[in-house]
């Protein structure tokens, strides 16, 4: 048993910790097919449920009659506003201080609004009642601009009539919902006013919405002889859940359990509470049966939470040499006919305000004004922390602008304004603190990598034969380099609905040295059963492939915030070190006792405790949990487990250089991506393989936002992009190939360094696309120009430039 | 995505088919691969109280090679188009076209009469067909007839089908040695309609050229033909941009669809004339 053969290397590499490309454990199951997802639980008398939607973006409802769906045989209930208004559930509070209708009360607010909940038998039947369902409407004006909504007559909400105080201070129309102010406006109005160059723009971040692959769903499953109620769900955040729907219900909340099981993608889309799952509880409460909900498609890109919408009109100021002075922006936000954004409470604009991005700006000033329409509600972080890939996307755009207005290379223009290494712990005008960083050496690094010079050189060729008319392809060369803000995060200024976004790990070590592990986030495809693991048997020196993470069942998992915003490795993974930490101490007392030495006289070597001076005198985790379980040690008391809550010190700081080399056909608009770079600093890589992935995938995610996925409406409210024939998912065929790379800076605050690495793909892809495209016609003459990036837009581009003869 | 209640029917030859038509009217259709008719049943834009299968139908497959002739029954699929060695050298512009519709998975299912008779506008085959003066063969009540390609389409979803009959069977004529093929196919993305796509024959003074998804039919234009066949790829394009009528979608507004319109349809005859004896 106690190998001395072994070095501690090969030992290391036997536990699969830290920093090994350990293969997924979860993939044996989700290969198989033997996953087990929300629309696989099948319970016995289980119902469902299913909406009748509004038609309408905004209209009156004038009548909702029943009669005709309550006939068909097997339909159980049909649920109006009416029948929940006596529960007080018609409306719901949102995580953005605001409240939404769960169905239409009066009035609805925006295509696809849930007016009607019927309950049936099976999916069929209910799907055909809600057919039956006559719902009389009155149309209204509709507003989906957000700044012809704020110009307009035609009040939207009517339930906030006379209301100047809004969640985050006074508003300012009856159309308005805040206004949020960081930074210093006269300073920054000064230096703008002063400067040798100021270049203006505005930058429209267009909605799009996180399409995960399982769309939303639960099953609602209440006890009446026990009083408990069982929510499945596909929760980010199952504990949030359980706490909403104990303080909306009524119901105690020890009378709750939220269990989230396997979860195909959640990209945001998956944080907030959904009217569906209030009418499936209010169902099973009152017919004493499980309830199903499961969305289709085009309800899950109609109702369930959209991202981005956001105008912001920039000002960057400068010296005649580059150096940047200044930064301006206001944001109009779109958020539709509820604030249901889905951002720590103090932050209406979530993280917007780390829009000076990687650069040493000295005074900035941001405002945002968020805005009702008559579209979805939502606003959520889709792949990013919140509003940081609006952030990176606007200051990266406002970079490339600038360099157009020098006449500067950008590249250049990045370097002579990057935060210096030395500079860190940074104060930024907008009020972070930056945890560290090493951007000039990654820069560096991304622009040899491609051979940025060579692909200038080809470019300006290409250039000389367009213009010759031997081509009809232009290169653009896009750069980004972006920094996040993730690992939401201190308990001092982040909460949802008044909860800490802490979190939590416990760990129970077993007898025979192996081990079970329960965080208070959970996995929607991030490999944390994989990498977790990896983080305690690094800390402990259990091999990874003896210890089980459990995860997403309120009833054993200790209490967290959830997963999004980057935050299980920054936030979960930080407890799960410090549990793992105190493990380990008590492991030494118990080393100590049994070897017969002092505490101190032990040091830690890999898998063991062994004597200082004295290598060959230890005692390994094994034994010594084993130990723990069978030896009444004085002053100890047995077992061997610990708990940890983490309140991060503050926020962890990502970043990143992504350079993406695209060729693009100026008659038809059509691009083809024929080189992309991703070089990722996250601080400790954990799983070098679950990294790679999650960075293919997130590249893969910004490409379909930057070229053409959106969630767009008509004049009418009308969603036009409700299916995914017109909503653009890349398959293999669209997407390149990638090339990763990484440096690393650790996070100084963070117990292992980690900083969280799955959104920063999608914060710094979108503007690597969308700046290749700009950058290919900025010689001739292009500033901006905005996203999605499909051929018809691509193609207005150079018809507008005068490209087509 | 719930389809609302339908009866299914799957008779074994095409005489009961036709006979489940009449007995249920405009209640009933016909569901080949059922790729186009089952997302709108499930989107209930399409409903219907008798869906009658094909499948169990074995007159309607098989692909005969004749030397003037290629004969493709109705419930071939595209798959079957694109591996089908005889089929690609004596016509190759049917496996170049059934290769950039939707994908692989679609292509083992979705069959060439389906496409055909369905009359979306934004199927592939039907202007393709039109390009080689296609013939297709119905079956109904009164027996059987013959309606060419070019006469067949009459607006969006509506074709010179009667509703009892059965598209049973394609006749092509094979082009004449010499002659160039090509499709050129413009589309957002794998499993796209397209924004544009032009199908080109050229060759031995003979022309001919048709256009997909650019008016609520296929489109082909006998002056465009004429014109490319006396060698003039200006009048050519010129008259076919006469011809189609797009309309503003997700793809774009009309005048960029013109453009690429023009664009596929130069690069077609490019690559016909490139490949013309």
């Amino acid at each position: 048993m106690n190998d001395q053969t072994l070095t501690p290397e090969e030992r290391a590499t036997n536990l699969k910790g830290m920093g090994c490309a350990r293969k997924r454990v979860e993939d044996v199951r989700f290969t198989q097919g033997k996953g087990n997802y929300v629309d696989d639980i099948k319970l016995d008398g289980m119902l469902f449920g299913a909406f009748v939607r509004s038609p309408y973006a905004h209209a009156r409802v004038v009548s909702v009659n029943k009669e005709a769906a309550l006939a068909v045989p097997g339909v159980v209930a049909v649920l109006t506003a009416e029948d929940l208004a006596p529960l007080g559930l018609h409306w719901m509070p949102t995580l953005a201080g605001d409240k939404q209708m769960v169905l239409a009360d009066g009035k609805v607010l925006f295509q696809g609004q849930e007016v009607a909940y019927v309950v049936a038998e099976d999916r069929y039947i209910a799907a055909d009642a809600a057919e039956l369902v006559e719902v009389d409407y009155e149309e209204l004006p509709v507003l989906t601009d957000p700044f012809e909504a704020l110009k307009s007559d035609v009040v939207l909400r009517e339930d906030l009539a006379g209301q100047t105080e809004g969640a985050h201070g006074p508003r300012k129309h009856h159309n308005h919902i805040f206004t949020w102010e960081q930074g210093d406006k006269d300073a920054t109005e000064a230096v703008l006013g002063e400067a040798d160059v100021v270049a203006e723009e505005m930058v429209y971040y267009h909605r799009t919405h996180p399409c995960p692959l399982e769309t939303c769903g639960c099953v609602a499953s209440m006890d009446k002889v026990t009083g408990k109620l069982t929510l499945y769900g596909t929760f980010q955040a199952p504990h949030a859940i359980r706490t909403v729907v104990s303080l909306i219900s009524g119901l105690a909340e020890h009378n709750i359990r939220v269990i989230s099981p396997d979860i195909g993608g959640g990209f945001g889309n998956k944080v907030g509470a959904y009217a569906g799952y209030v009418c499936s509880v209010v169902a099973s409460i009152v017919t004493g049966q499980p309830v199903k909900w499961v969305e289709n498609r085009m309800e899950n890109l109609m109702a369930t939470a959209f991202a981005r919408d956001y105008w912001m009109q920039g000002k960057i100021a400068a010296t005649k040499e580059g150096k940047i002075t200044g930064l301006w922006c206001h944001t109009t936000a779109d958020h539709g006919g509820f604030d249901a954004c889905a951002d720590p409470s103090k932050f209406p604009a979530g993280f917007m305000n780390i829009c000076t991005g990687s650069y040493d700006i000295p005074t900035a000033y941001l405002a945002v004004d968020g805005v009702y329409t008559n579209k979805a509600p939502g606003g959520v972080a889709y792949r990013c922390s919140f509003r940081v890939t609006e952030a990176a996307y606007f200051i990266e755009r406002m970079i490339e602008v600038l360099a157009i207005k020098l006449n500067m290379d950008a590249a250049e223009l990045r370097r002579i304004n990057f935060i210096k290494a030395d500079q860190f712990p940074y104060q930024s005008a907008l009020g972070w603190e930056y945890d560290s960083g090493d951007y000039h050496t990654a820069w560096d690094k991304a622009l040899k990598a491609v051979d940025y010079d060579g692909l200038r050189a080809e470019q300006a060729q290409r250039i000389e034969e367009f213009k010759a008319g031997k081509t009809r392809k232009l290169l653009g060369i896009g750069l980004t380099h972006f920094t996040e803000i993730v690992g939401a995060g201190p308990v001092k200024n982040c909460d949802i609905l008044g909860m800490g976004m802490f979190d939590s790990c416990e760990i129970r070590i077993h007898p025979t040295g192996s081990a079970i592990a329960r965080i208070g986030a959970i996995s929607q495809g991030q490999g944390h059963a994989t990498t977790f693991a990896q983080i305690i048997a690094s800390e402990i020196g259990l091999p990874a492939d003896d210890i089980t993470l459990e995860e997403g069942d309120t009833d054993t998992a200790p209490y967290g915030l959830g997963t999004y915003g980057s935050r299980s490795t920054p936030v979960a993974g930080a407890a799960t070190a410090v549990a793992s930490r105190k493990i380990r101490a008590k492991a030494q007392m118990i080393a100590a006792y049994l070897l017969e030495v002092h505490d101190g006289d032990l040091e830690w070597d890999v898998d063991r405790f062994a004597v200082k001076g004295a290598p060959e005198r230890f005692k390994t985790m094994k034994e010594i949990a084993f130990a723990a379980y069978n030896q009444a040690i004085p002053g100890l008391e047995p077992g061997l487990e610990a708990v940890s809550y983490y309140d991060p010190p503050n926020m962890t700081y990502p970043f990143g250089a992504y350079i993406c080399v695209m060729e693009i056909d100026v008659d038809t608009g059509e691009w083809d991506v024929r080189k992309f770079y991703a070089l990722d600093d996250c601080g400790t890589r954990i799983n070098p393989m679950i990294i790679e992935g999650q960075v293919h995938g997130g590249v893969t995610e910004a490409l379909a936002i930057a070229m053409g996925q959106e969630i767009a409406y008509d004049e009418m409210g009308n969603v036009k992009t409700g299916t995914l024939m017109d909503f653009f998912i890349p398959t293999a065929w669209e997407t390149p190939n990638y090339t990763t790379d990484h440096t690393v800076t650790p996070s100084p605050h963070h117990p292992i360094g980690a900083k969280g690495v799955g959104e920063s793909p999608n914060v710094g892809g979108v503007p690597a696309f969308s700046n290749a495209v700009h950058d290919a016609f900025r010689p001739f003459g292009l500033v901006q120009s905005h996203m999605p990036h499909d051929h018809w837009r691509i193609w207005k581009i150079a018809n507008g430039l005068g490209m087509h003869g | 995505m719930i389809p609302a209640g339908f009866e299914y029917h799957r008779p074994g030859d095409i005489a009961s088919a036709i006979g489940i038509l009449q007995e249920h009217g405009d209640e009933a259709r016909v569901i080949a691969g059922g790729h186009s008719l089952i997302p709108m049943m499930k989107l209930r834009m399409a409903e219907m109280g008798h869906l009658v299968d094909l499948q169990a139908i074995d007159e309607l497959r098989g692909v005969e090679i004749g030397p003037e002739t290629v004969t493709l029954g109705a419930m071939v699929t595209q798959h079957e188009l694109i591996t089908h060695d005889g089929l690609t050298a004596a016509i190759p512009l049917i496996r170049e076209a059934a290769l950039q519709i939707a994908d692989p998975q679609v292509r083992y299912m979705g069959t060439v009469g389906g496409n055909v008779a369905n009359g979306d506008p934004g199927n592939d085959m039907p202007g393709l067909m039109q390009c080689l003066n296609a013939s297709f063969e119905l079956s109904g009540p009164d027996g059987n007839r013959s309606v060419a390609a070019r006469d067949f389409y009459e607006a969006a979803y509506f074709t010179a089908r009667e509703d009892e009959e059965i598209l049973t069977r394609i006749s092509i004529p094979v082009p004449g040695a010499g002659v160039g093929q090509a499709y050129e196919k413009q589309k957002r993305k794998i499993g796209d309609y397209a924004t544009a796509a032009a199908a080109v024959m050229v060759g031995n003074g003979t022309a001919s050229v048709a256009m997909t998804n650019l008016a609520d039919t296929p489109v082909w234009s006998e002056s465009a033909s004429t014109a490319l066949a006396g060698g003039n790829v200006d009048a050519c394009v010129t008259a076919m941009l006469d011809a189609i009528e797009p309309v503003e979608d997700n793809r774009g507004p009309v005048e960029f669809k013109k453009h690429v319109a023009a664009v596929m349809l130069r690069r077609a005859i490019d690559r016909a004339q490139s490949r013309a004896g």
